[in-house]
């Protein structure tokens, strides 16, 4: 023996971690300055294998860190920057409780204030790495861009992500990048494929915010800070891929003729750029002015067949994303008032549409509404009074529909007065056994280049009840088969009570031998003795996995009975109103 | 008394005003004096008229005033000299204190500057008072005199009304009211007569009565209809514009700038110092340039290093936000939208259990959608979720479910095994608990809850013969010996040795020489608790020969594979008298246990060793009869073991237990089961071993018997092979009970099942 005993809790998993507070005061840092620290670096919590080891036995609830992380904190210069604040307020107190004004004012000239690149740069080491994690970020700064000038965070704040949000916005314009858009009861949804990463963010309906009381935006704006710093370094980035000016410019031409209308409008010159460049209509300067940019077209090379197939249809994608890209090319639209503005605007543009609106709805309107070549007017009420013979009056719903589909979809589905059809989220990709709701069939008949007809349905509608009724026949079997069982384990128990039987000869039927039914069920048997001999574990896992299984199933089929239901009480009643 | 033009220096008209106000206030009081003094002394009025002539030289001199600047510094001057003569007097001043202390304290500066003009001329004006001064010295002073009368100062008088006396004086003695003994009718009287009366005012503070003079009458009357008290005072005089348009030659007064205004001033000199000091110190940071950075971006990935990927590999990037599907859109597709009672659900669950965090609603058009209420929620949410939720990567088991299923042979390759029912063997009317095959294969003898032991014939299903032994069967077994026809039935205590006769003559020959044989050794066990007796009568014309009493109830008989050994169960906590062995050919029986060690449930002899199994409650035990010991002990790892079975090639036991398993033992491997089979839903109660093929069967309490396939190598080295090739149903369940027992046919792979619902079934 001999030898000094070991002390519980001071080797192996213990030493990896560090609960809060004990950080905390190792950085020596407020609960707030220390969360601060932990958004802006992107330090989270951990959580341990063995917690109660980790918690020197206690069970209590804590928060534990990687000591490793905390100990990376330590040497972060915002930290000596969060105590030069702490030391400017306690300064500045003092000098506002003695009454010295001028003291106040050199001390506010002072106030400490600190950089996020270096955190940026060492957060998102690669560009692509920063991409992939700008998903909250645009979510943040457009949520923040709509707040009100006054309150609840400073107005700088709120500019700053306005303008980073057009500057995205026109980036996505100029390289037509955005592939997904949905109209959801949150807000707008957008997808953009931005340097093959696939950036989705959330644009909320313009609307004054009732801020929350219990939402803490001390937080939210610490979130911001960062997201902004991101942002504009991405925006930089991306705007110089495109040889485009940073921080962006009109065209020259553009600006020009923006300029002779707009001028007298507008008194702040500076607000009014941002209002230009945010109402999306022109195209922004480039550094180096090229003609049209030239089309990338894949290189061909020589490939085994394997990958012919995958190569194929690679170039079919290509092919199509090209398509979406002109989507709306040729087209003229107008928009009325009562749209949002700001979403179409962007839609139309990103997909090559020409778009304008009324000249008192915002700057950078391009054309009138009485313009004789515009193809389409955006309209979101039940009826307009006067209508050009020339030009579609649709719903707004069209452009997003068109957009998730990758074709223009016919516009009578979307006329003024219509029900519109169901808007379908792009976002869900169904695998087989899902889902899949009849309208997104009829998109995809569509986009494979089949008509859709109204005969095709009656059709469908035809081959349904055919159907339905093989199904009865079906079931009629079944139930045969079942009526005979019964009646012959009636008499079995009859006879196992003692009950003599009428002794009597009966026809026997000729059973049909199925073969193909006779081997699936030999296969499912077998399958259910192979089941029987499962280990427990295995079982298990089995057993949840058909839980699983078994619950969509129940849900794809609830989903169908609801449409089904549905879908008869309409036609009852279209039935009743044409009786 | 006259305030200094110093106090508004701008302003020369102005002071005119306030000379004016001033004196003429002065008047009143003045004259107020003068009617007090000519009370208390005629002296005064002199010097009061006196005192009134300056005042109005001063009048006449302010008017002047105008007209003349330089005649103004005279008059200044004189003033000065008059105030400060005065000032020194009039310390404690009633009314016009605070202004003389004002005057005072503005005028000091100006005496300084002016002191060398001043000198000789206030002289002369100091001379002059002193002059007077010594004619009387309080001749000026009229709030003195009225110190000497009210000592008492500002204080409620009533104090004083019942004292004769109203304060002291300064030598400490009272100072007396005036006397007065005026009662009402003297007051009568005055007002009658006294011409005075209406003018007379009685005055608290001294307790005197003062008559107003003509003067002070008018100055009442005066105030009293709003006007100046100043008689001679113009209110409707010109106004003089000073701050005009035109642009004056001379400043507005022509007072030399002060001498500090040339001289460096030390305060601020000590101000500078102390910042320089501060500066100097770096305790003042000079004023930073404005800092634009903020908005302003450069290209931060020029080069991107790797030297920060190392900390990069730890680090788990956050999980995206999850996409919307259709319920979320603003018009999703009419089978997304709640229906009545999925709505009711949603509000009431709790808003963690909830599937969806909103409620699909349907908008007509995109104009009808409104703001999302909880959107600043779902992102401070998100914020929270970013940076307080520990990250964890999760590994997901992708696995197809079809591959966890083990590969088994094919059933169909493993026949023969018994597939379907066949037959089915009716004539019990109670539940038939046990069931045994002839060795020959021919015949099935069943013993029931009815009373009644049944021999059928195997292949017509024809009850052959039965045997009413007065009570439940609870277990039957023939003799695995072809040459002889036995069947040992445990019917309570008794177990009884039948001879069925079913079997041709040389076998019942042999059966008679074995019973016969016995008879030689009758004697000599007589004392032991088991009871051998031959039966006669009529039980024996049914065929049964023997009775062997057993203290207690008998569970289970079993044959030794010879044919010869007989052991029977008597299940018992308490004592060690458990387990029987009885040798026919003899008729002896003989307990092998010394000590009770559990609760015995089945035993059962190996088929070729001499080996006996025990099952006890929880395990099995193995005993070597010839070296009497105990060798193995199996843990069948359940909770009460039902039933078992020994393999024909005697390496292996399987064991049914009441909690539906049923577990492999193979004894050369461990004593641990090899396999544990949890097949049944219900309690496994019965289970065997076919004697040729490798199968075995269990049958539950939930209906079914289920078949396995198992096959045993000779090579020790493969482990057995089991698997489940049929589950036979047919059964009904009655009772709760199933399926009671179950055996195979010695030669064919057939299986028979007894059943609670009084039947026997044969599968084939």
């Amino acid at each position: 023996m001999g030898g000094l005993q070991k002390k519980k809790y001071e080797r192996g998993s213990v030493t990896n971690y560090i609960t809060r507070n004990k950080a905390r005061k190792k950085l020596q840092l407020s609960l707030p300055d220390f969360r601060r620290l932990c958004i802006l670096k992107g330090i989270y919590p951990h959580e341990p294998k063995h917690k109660k080891k980790v918690n020197k036995g206690s069970t209590a609830a804590r928060t534990f860190y990687l000591i490793k992380d905390i100990r990376f904190l330590l040497h972060e210069p915002i930290v000596g920057k969060f105590r030069d604040y702490k030391v400017f307020v306690r300064k500045l107190k003092k000098a506002y409780g003695k009454t010295e004004w001028t003291a106040v004012e050199r001390l506010k000239e002072n106030k400490p204030a600190y950089k996020l690149d270096h955190i940026v740069k060492e957060r998102y080491p690669s560009f692509i790495d920063a991409l992939r994690d700008i998903d909250d970020a645009l979510c943040m700064g457009f949520l923040f861009s709509t707040f009100a000038r006054t309150g609840k965070c400073h107005v700088q704040t709120i500019q700053l992500c306005r303008r980073l949000t057009v500057e995205w916005m026109n980036y996505v314009i100029a390289s037509r990048s955005l592939r997904k858009v949905f109209i959801s009861i949150k807000g707008i949804y957008y997808q953009a494929e931005v340097m093959g990463q696939l950036v989705t963010w959330l644009v909320p309906y313009q609307f004054s915010h009732d801020h929350p009381t219990d939402v803490d935006y001390r937080v939210m704006a610490t979130f911001t800070e960062l997201y902004t710093t991101l942002l504009g370094f991405i925006n930089f980035r991306l705007y110089h891929s495109l040889n485009l000016v940073y921080p962006p410019k009109l065209d020259i031409k553009a600006e020009s003729e923006l300029k002779e209308e707009d001028d007298e409008d507008y008194a702040m010159n500076s607000e009014s750029y941002l209002e230009k460049l945010s109402s999306l209509s022109t195209s922004l300067a480039r550094v180096v002015s090229t003609a049209e940019e030239e089309e990338a077209e894949l290189d061909k090379f020589p490939v085994e067949e394997e990958d012919l197939e995958t190569m194929e249809a690679r170039e079919k994608e290509q092919k199509q994303q090209e398509a979406q890209k002109k989507l709306f090319e040729g087209i003229k639209l107008f928009l009325n008032r009562e749209v949002p503005r700001e979403s179409l605007a962007f839609l139309i543009r990103c997909f090559g549409g020409e778009v304008s609106w009324d000249k008192s709805v915002c700057i950078g309107s391009t054309y009138k509404v009485t313009d004789e070549t515009i193809t389409h007017q955006i309209v979101d009420r039940p009826n307009i009074d006067k209508q050009y013979i020339n030009r579609y009056y649709i719903q707004p719903q069209w452009v997003y529909d068109c957009v998730n589909a990758k074709l223009l979809l016919p516009v009578e589905d979307y006329f003024l007065g219509v029900t519109l059809p169901p808007h379908l989220s792009p976002f869900v990709e169904e695998k087989d056994g899902d889902y899949v709701p009849p309208e997104k069939l009829k998109i995809m008949a569509l986009q494979r280049g089949e008509k859709p007809a109204n005969e095709q349905e009656e059709e469908e509608e035809e081959e349904e009840e055919d159907d339905e009724e093989e199904e009865e026949e079906n079931e009629d079997e079944d139930d045969d088969e079942e009526v005979e069982e019964k009646n012959l384990k009636k008499m079995e128990e009859q006879r196992s009570q003692g009950k003599s039987l009428p002794v009597k000869v009966t026809a026997g039927k000729v059973k049909v031998d199925n073969p193909a039914r006779l081997e699936q069920e030999e296969k499912a048997e077998e399958k259910r003795l192979a089941i029987m001999m499962m280990k427990k574990k295995e079982k298990y896992l089995y057993d949840k996995i058909m839980f699983g299984k078994k619950r969509k199933i129940r849900e794809v089929n609830k989903l169908t009975a609801k449409r089904k239901a549905h879908d008869d009480a309409e036609k009852s009643k279209k039935k009743k109103t044409r009786k | 008394m006259t305030p200094s033009y110093d106090a508004f220096p701008l302003t020369p008209e102005v002071p005119t005003c306030c000379t004016m106000e001033e004196s003429s206030s002065r008047n009143m009081r003045s004259s107020e004096q003068r009617e007090e003094m000519e009370k208390v002394s005629e002296k005064t009025v002199k010097k009061r008229s006196k005192d009134e002539e300056d005042e109005e030289q001063v009048e006449v001199f302010n008017f002047n005033n105008k007209c003349s600047e330089e005649e103004e510094e005279e008059e200044e001057d004189r003033s000065d000299s008059e105030d400060s003569v005065f000032s020194g007097l009039e310390d404690s001043g009633s009314d016009s204190e605070d202004d003389d202390d004002d005057e005072d304290l503005k005028v000091e500066p100006e005496q300084t500057l002016q002191i060398e003009e001043e000198d000789k001329k206030k002289e002369a004006a100091v001379t002059e008072v002193e002059e007077e001064k010594h004619e009387d010295e309080y001749q000026h002073d009229s709030s003195d005199e009225e110190d000497i009368r009210n000592t008492v100062g500002n204080i409620p008088m009533e104090w004083y009304k019942d004292f004769p006396h109203i304060g002291y004086n300064l030598d400490g003695k009272k100072i007396y009211k005036p006397i007065r003994n005026k009662d009402e009718l003297d007051d009568f009287l005055d007002k009658m007569e006294d011409p005075n009366y209406w003018r007379t005012v009685h005055d608290k503070q001294t307790g005197s009565d003062i008559v107003l003079s003509d003067e002070q009458v008018e100055l009442v009357n005066r105030l009293q209809r709003g006007q100046f008290g100043d008689v001679n005072f113009n209110e409707y005089q010109p106004q003089v514009e000073f701050f005009s348009q035109d642009v004056m030659l001379h400043p507005v007064t022509n007072r030399p700038a002060d001498k500090r205004s040339f001289i460096p001033s030390l305060i601020e000199k000590e101000k500078v110092s102390k910042l320089v000091h501060a500066i100097k110190m770096g305790w003042i940071k000079p004023r930073r340039t404005e800092d634009d950075s903020r908005g302003r971006y450069y290209d931060l990935w020029t080069n991107e290093d790797s030297s920060l990927l190392a900390r990069h590999k730890m680090h788990l990037p956050a999980p995206k936000a999850p996409l919307p599907g259709h319920q979320e859109s603003y018009n999703p597709p009419p089978e997304y939208l709640f229906t009545d009672e999925e709505r009711a659900l949603w509000e009431q669950q709790d808003a963690s259990d909830r599937k969806l965090p909103f409620v699909p609603t349907r908008f007509s058009s995109l104009r009808q959608v409104p703001a999302f209420p909880r959107f600043l929620h779902e992102r401070f949410e998100r914020c929270l979720d970013l940076y307080l939720c520990p990250r964890q990567r999760k590994m997901r088991v992708n696995v197809n479910p079809e591959d966890l299923i083990p590969k088994l042979p094919k059933p169909k390759d493993l026949q023969p095994f018994p597939t379907t029912q066949s037959l089915v063997y009716r004539g019990h009317s109670g539940l038939v608990r046990s069931i045994s095959v002839s060795p020959s294969g021919q015949w099935l003898a069943s013993g029931s809850d009815d009373g009644s032991v049944r021999f059928w014939e195997v292949c017509s299903s024809r009850c052959m013969k039965t045997v009413q032994v007065g009570g439940a069967v609870k277990s039957i077994a023939w003799n695995p010996n072809p040459s002889v026809c036995l069947l040992a039935v445990a019917q309570d205590s008794v177990v009884l040795i039948l001879s069925p006769l079913l079997a041709e003559r040389q076998v019942v020959l042999s059966t008679e020489r074995l019973l016969s044989g016995q008879r030689e050794a009758e004697s000599t066990e007589e004392a032991g608790p088991v009871k051998w007796s031959d039966v006669e009568g009529e039980e024996l014309s049914q065929g049964i020969r023997l009775k062997i009493q057993h203290p207690k109830a008998v569970h289970q008989v079993t044959w030794h594979a010879k044919g010869d050994y007989l052991a029977s169960v008597m299940p018992d906590h308490s004592s060690h008298l458990q387990v029987f062995i009885h040798q026919v050919s003899r008729r002896r029986s003989q307990n092998p246990f010394r000590k009770n060690k559990g609760l015995v449930q089945c035993v059962s002899f190996h088929p070729v060793r001499p080996y006996f199994f025990v099952g006890t409650q929880r395990s099995v035990r193995i005993y070597n009869l010839v070296k009497q010991e105990m060798t193995k002990k199996l843990q069948a790892n359940s909770k009460w073991i039902s039933s078992m079975a020994v393999h024909p090639g005697g390496d292996h036991v399987i064991c049914g237990s009441y909690d539906c398993r049923l577990s492999w033992f193979d004894l050369d491997l461990s004593t641990k089961p090899y396999k544990m089979l949890r097949h049944h839903k219900k309690a496994v109660r019965g289970v065997a071993y076919h004697r040729l093929y490798p199968l075995f069967a269990s049958a539950s309490d939930d209906g079914s018997v289920i078949v396995c396939h198992g096959t045993v190598y000779s090579d020790l080295l493969q482990n057995p092979l089991i698997v489940p090739v049929k589950v036979l149903r047919g059964h009904v369940i009655t009772h709760d009970l199933g399926v009671l027992d179950v055996t195979f046919h010695p030669t064919q792979p057939w299986i028979f099942s007894s059943g609670a619902d009084a039947t026997i079934r044969l599968f084939t």
